[in-house]
């Protein structure tokens, strides 16, 4: 693939980061005095982002194909040696679809916040902390280079911590921040290493180096390159095993739970996988562990979406669930990369859509996230009503909703690696449309769990008017990239696609999917809209009381990860005080005492003084006469 | 018959120094003959003019490279670097000696040196409100004489030029307007001494001068290199003259004036002594040893560890428990001599371009620290127990960053001009194979740590108590040179690449 210099408007993509950066940094450096215009800035700043990102758009759209690929050098930004690395960004046409997400589900969501952070009086900071996001996470997709992505990387990343810690009066909210952080630096240390063995292999970062000479490293690096590229991504997109973080990361306020926890950051380890799809390609291994993973994470996700209470919670582990499904096709390959890249697109928009729902649920509900105190809703909210059904319908994949084409092409692949595989993500499917069943019934039908001085309403324009656009999005996104857009030749040309042959005709697993996802369904809906739902939550069996708790995260991580280091700490510690300590303290000793003798030689009298030059001069003459004996 | 031929003087080579010895001259007369209320403005002119005029023109001719004045001159790369950079240094620390405004009484000099401390007199010039500008005269020759001491290429010339830096400096000292008896202590022990230290140089410019037949050192290097008889006479010789200037840099065990001189001196004479002396002293060491004694490096070499490696232990060691900021300069300079001297044994052109990059950065962080001491102030004066600057970072932030910046930078910490230095001259030894003494010079960097961090801990981590000194507001002229010189210190530490690339130009020492 050749990669074109950036001409007319495409010179201009460097301002698609540099507005919400721009934004972010007026937000926080103007400090209180833009308390009252500063959030409007930051919504425009996205939204011409968006603009911006849709011009871009047009104008690729008229290019031929193999001229879509476009860089732009801003500057050279590390020399040392030979080895140069650029801040440059690359705008193709996987990078094309990210952008558009980002930013029009960005400027979406800024719009909503603008009515849900409307009465918190840290509005100005949220918004400079979402541009940020923003435009960090731009950053990652248009980096031309391995390097500057891992900037962009770590910018999300960041933006992540301080966002979930945004409400940091909450001791919860402060230990989320914290777990999510440290988590997902686990991931960075494998993206690091990674960009440390191209480096090594291959002599350069950049994306068009390692991919193309990526065929002539041993298929051992490639493994070692994907691993722990797969490391870093299951940081940044909770896979197991590091997924124990984004359940908690639901403390942050739940804009940012939908844009970035649900909808664009976590959806960065996909881009990953897909952008360094070459070297997947050639490590067979490595594209396996990924599958396993993402197999993993599926149930995991879906069992602890079934079990939770906590809506948000919920709604995470479906998301764990969702990229699941997305690295799942990533890691078929190349017959997988394309649908992935779409599941991410209409997930990003449906979730979006789910999030923002429950969030103007919690916003009528005095923010209150539990499930068995919510009930009969859906009179009292009809947009969110409708807009989350739009989304649930999507989610568990029923035609012609947006999340049936893309998830049902992923299993369709995944029935063409194997009935195994297929047959797993298609038991998922079943598992989703039950998780999410039972959310819908909870909220929205059943009778009334109200706590007594609730007083549910809906939310205003502001916030339904997003809510609305997503739920058109949830609706016809998923036809439209597939009839209209024809999203897999617009994306081959960056992942590569091929089809292999499988033994039962499409339409036969549509229908298997289907009945197996409206099996689901119906036991979601009998067990809980049928049912009364008690108020306190029973005990369960052992796998609710086990999902309830993260599926033991928590407590293997603890067991593992944390009393170890711990335990290693304190023994440091100890050697710190004891052998350390104890030599620097001697030393010091020894050092002041020498020099409270040494001070005594400076008598004051001139006399002595002088008798210490003679002594000197005849040091030196002696040194002079030992050295020539 | 002997016929007298006058040397050829390439006039336009040597204007610098000329141009700094006329204004020195005229410094004279505008205070014989000047009434009391013009000399200050026309000293002023002429310290200012002189200076910023004599670097102009060494900038101008910086290509310059010749042997003039009858053979005693040389202008070579390293002597115009040596020279602006004393130039620059006289310069900021000019600011400091005009500065007026930070003591109540005036600026920092006796109204009259020759009155006894305590006697009538004293107290009549003080209720008089007389100021001194002789001051300005002896700063002139004393920059003079560096100007020369640098350049000076053969023994007698340099041992005049020698005086002509020392004797105003012996005076200067002697000056403080504030507790008059530790300064006239100060300067008479500095003279005593420096007389002593000028013995030892002539006696080994005489015995230097019995072996080669010759005071011109590039006649020196040829009779050493023809000879074939026993050089001990030299060798000895040599070292004389290596007492004389190890004096001057105040290495260990020469050293132990210092103390005594940077406490009691004026606080602007002290930044001007502590960061042009070096200069001049290391300047003339490295010209003096490659120019003349080349063929005897080994012997050298010898003196040049010793004295190093005493100077870094001894330095840092008494350092660590001087209670007084000043005190506590002074033996960091001690030690400083001693990194220096690592640069100087490394006997290379990355060594000599180490050396003049570690006396260029090392002056400006002299002349800062100083500064910033001159405006820490209680009622009796300047607060220089180190006691009294307790809580000074949280009381005045801007200056306690801008101290705790001259700290880290002579401590050797990274980003900072210091760690620059450090590393150039250590990297310059290493590649020439000193490595041991390399290691002697980073265990004592670590010593040394100490107590620079010890300034800042005190300045920040502890609190403000009713003996906390004050900050007394400056004028522009110390404004100028503390942002001057904090600004280099960065600058410096970050892109030192400059610098770096324009001193490796400078070549070596012509012969």
């Amino acid at each position: 693939m050749t990669v074109m210099p950036a001409e007319g408007l495409f010179s201009l993509m460097w301002l698609l980061i540099a507005l919400p950066l721009a934004g972010a940094a007026i937000l926080l450096f103007t400090g209180r005095r833009s308390n009252s215009w500063g959030p409007y800035l930051g919504v425009l700043s996205v939204c011409a982002s968006a603009v911006l990102g849709v011009l871009l758009l047009i104008e690729m759209m008229g290019l031929p194909t193999e001229e879509r690929a476009i860089t732009q050098v801003v500057y050279q930004w590390v020399f040392v040696g030979d080895f140069t690395v650029d801040l440059a960004f690359q705008l193709d046409q996987l990078s094309m679809v990210f952008i558009l997400l980002i930013t029009i589900v960005g400027s979406l969501i800024h719009i909503y916040s603008l009515g849900y952070m409307s009465h918190d009086p840290d509005k100005r900071k949220f918004f400079g902390y979402l541009n940020l996001f923003v435009a960090a996470m731009l950053l990652l997709v248009m980096a031309n280079n391995y390097l500057l992505l891992y900037v962009g990387w770590e910018g999300v990343g960041l933006a992540s911590y301080l966002l979930i810690g945004f409400w940091q009066h909450k001791r919860t909210a402060a230990a989320a921040a914290k777990k999510a952080f440290i988590i997902n630096r686990i991931g960075d240390v494998g993206l690091s290493l990674a960009i440390m063995l191209m480096f090594v292999t291959f002599g350069s970062v950049t994306f068009s180096d390692v991919f193309g000479s990526a065929t002539q490293a041993s298929e051992g690096t490639l493994t070692a390159i994907g691993l722990l590229l797969l490391l870093a991504a299951a940081g940044k997109s909770a896979q197991f095993p590091l997924q124990a973080w984004l359940l908690d990361a639901m403390e942050g306020p739940t804009p940012v739970s939908a844009l970035i926890h649900a909808a664009t950051m976590v959806t960065a380890g996909v881009y990953l996988i897909a952008r360094s799809n070459v070297i997947y390609n050639n490590a067979e291994w490595a594209a396996m562990a990924v599958i396993v993973v993402a197999l993993i994470t599926i149930f995991m996700g879906a069992i602890i979406g079934s079990a939770k209470d906590d809506i948000k919670k919920a709604l995470a582990g479906s998301t764990m669930s969702q990229i699941g499904y997305m690295m799942l096709a990533v890691g078929l390959g190349p017959i997988g990369y394309v649908f992935a890249i779409f599941h991410l697109v209409t997930h990003g928009v449906f979730k979006a859509g789910l999030f923002l729902g429950a969030g103007s649920v919690m916003h009528g509900m005095d923010d209150n996230v539990n499930m068995r105190r919510y009930g009969a809703l859906r009179s009292v909210m009809v947009i969110t009503f409708i807009t989350f059904m739009a989304g649930y319908l999507a989610i568990i994949g029923i035609p012609p909703f947006s999340g049936f084409w893309s998830k049902d092409e992923i299993i369709h692949a995944a029935f063409e690696r194997g009935w195994f595989i297929g047959g797993a993500a298609v038991l998922a499917a079943g598992i989703t449309g039950f998780y999410m069943t039972r959310m819908v019934a909870m909220t929205f039908f059943g009778k009334k769990r109200w706590e007594s001085d609730v007083h549910p309403h809906e939310s205003s324009a502001v916030m339904t008017i997003p809510l609305i656009i997503l739920g058109l999005g949830s609706t016809f996104l998923g036809m439209a990239l597939l009839f209209w857009g024809d999203i897999k030749s617009w994306l081959e040309p960056v992942v590569g696609y091929e089809s292999e042959p499988t033994p039962l005709p499409t339409t036969a697993y549509i229908g298997i999917t289907l009945i197996v996802v409206i099996a689901g369904a119906l036991i979601g809906w009998i067990s809980y809209a049928r049912r009364e739902v008690p108020v306190d939550a029973p005990s369960g069996n052992w796998l609710t009381r086990a999902a309830r708790r993260d599926l033991y995260g928590d407590a293997v991580n603890h067991a593992l990860v944390v009393a170890p280091t711990n335990y290693a700490a304190r023994a440091l510690v100890w050697c710190d005080a004891r052998a350390i300590d104890g030599f620097v303290n001697g030393s010091a000793a020894v050092v002041g005492g020498l020099s409270g003798r040494l001070r005594r030689t400076q008598s004051g009298f001139i006399r002595s003084y002088a008798l210490s030059m003679v002594g000197g001069a005849v040091l030196v003459l002696l040194a002079l006469l030992l050295v020539r004996i | 018959m002997n016929t007298f031929t006058a040397p050829e003087i390439d006039y336009v080579a040597i204007s610098p120094i000329l141009i700094v010895g006329i204004a020195a001259l005229l410094s004279v007369l505008a205070e014989t003959f000047l009434p009391r209320f013009l000399r200050r403005q026309i000293q002023l002119m002429l310290t200012f003019f002189s200076l910023i005029g004599a670097f102009i023109v060494l900038v101008i001719n910086h290509n310059l490279r010749t042997i003039t004045v009858g053979g005693a001159v040389a202008i070579d790369g390293p002597g115009v670097v040596l020279m602006g950079t004393i130039l620059l240094l006289s310069l900021l620390s000019a600011f400091l000696i005009a500065e007026r405004s930070l003591d109540s009484l005036g600026d920092a000099f006796a109204p009259s040196a020759s009155a006894l401390p305590g006697s009538v007199d004293e107290r009549e010039f003080s209720a008089r409100g007389y100021f001194q500008t002789e001051v300005w005269t002896l700063f002139l020759f004393a920059v003079f004489g560096m100007l020369v001491f640098v350049v000076a290429n053969d023994l007698l010339f340099m041992f005049v030029a020698l005086e002509v830096m020392s004797l105003p400096l012996y005076l200067m000292v002697g000056m403080a307007r504030r507790r008059r008896l530790l300064s006239q202590e100060a300067s008479l022990k500095y003279f005593v001494l420096g007389a002593f230290s000028s013995a030892f140089f002539i006696f080994g410019a005489g015995l230097v001068y019995g072996f080669a037949g010759s005071i011109s050192l590039p006649v020196i290097h040829d009779s050493l290199a023809s000879t074939t008889s026993e050089t001990l006479l030299i060798v000895i010789g040599m070292a004389m003259l290596l007492v004389g200037l190890f004096f001057k840099v105040g290495a260990v065990p020469f050293h132990q004036w210092t103390p005594d001189v940077y406490q009691g001196a004026p606080t602007p004479i002290t930044a001007f002594m502590g960061a042009t002396v070096k200069v001049a002293a290391f300047g003339a060491m490295m010209r003096l040893l490659y120019v003349a004694f080349s063929g005897i490096q080994w012997d050298w070499e010898v003196i040049l560890w010793t004295v190093a490696i005493l100077s870094m232990l001894v330095g840092s060691l008494i350092a660590l428990t001087q209670s007084d900021v000043k005190r506590m300069l002074a033996y960091s300079a001690v030690a400083q001599s001693g990194f220096i001297l690592v640069g100087v044994v490394a006997a290379s052109p990355a060594g000599i371009a180490a050396v003049m990059f570690y006396l260029i950065a090392y002056g400006v962080v002299t002349v800062g620290t100083l500064a910033v001491i001159s405006m820490v102030r209680d009622s009796s004066g300047e607060a220089t127990h180190l006691s009294k600057w307790a809580g000074l970072g949280k009381k005045s932030p801007v200056l306690g960053a801008v101290m705790a910046t001259f700290m880290l930078s002579l401590a050797g910490i990274p980003l900072t001009s210091g760690f620059v230095i450090k590393f150039g001259v250590f990297a310059a030894a290493i590649a020439e194979g000193d490595t041991w003494l390399v290691i002697a010079a980073v265990i004592a960097s670590i010593i040394a740590a100490f107590f620079y961090v010890r300034v800042i801990v005190v300045m920040f981590f502890s609190a403000p108590n009713e003996n906390t000194a004050s900050v007394a507001i400056p004028s522009i002229l110390t404004t100028i040179t503390v942002a001057a010189t904090a600004t280099t210190t960065l600058v410096l530490g970050i892109i030192p690449q400059p610098l770096l690339d324009l001193l490796s130009n400078a070549g070596i020492f012509i012969r």
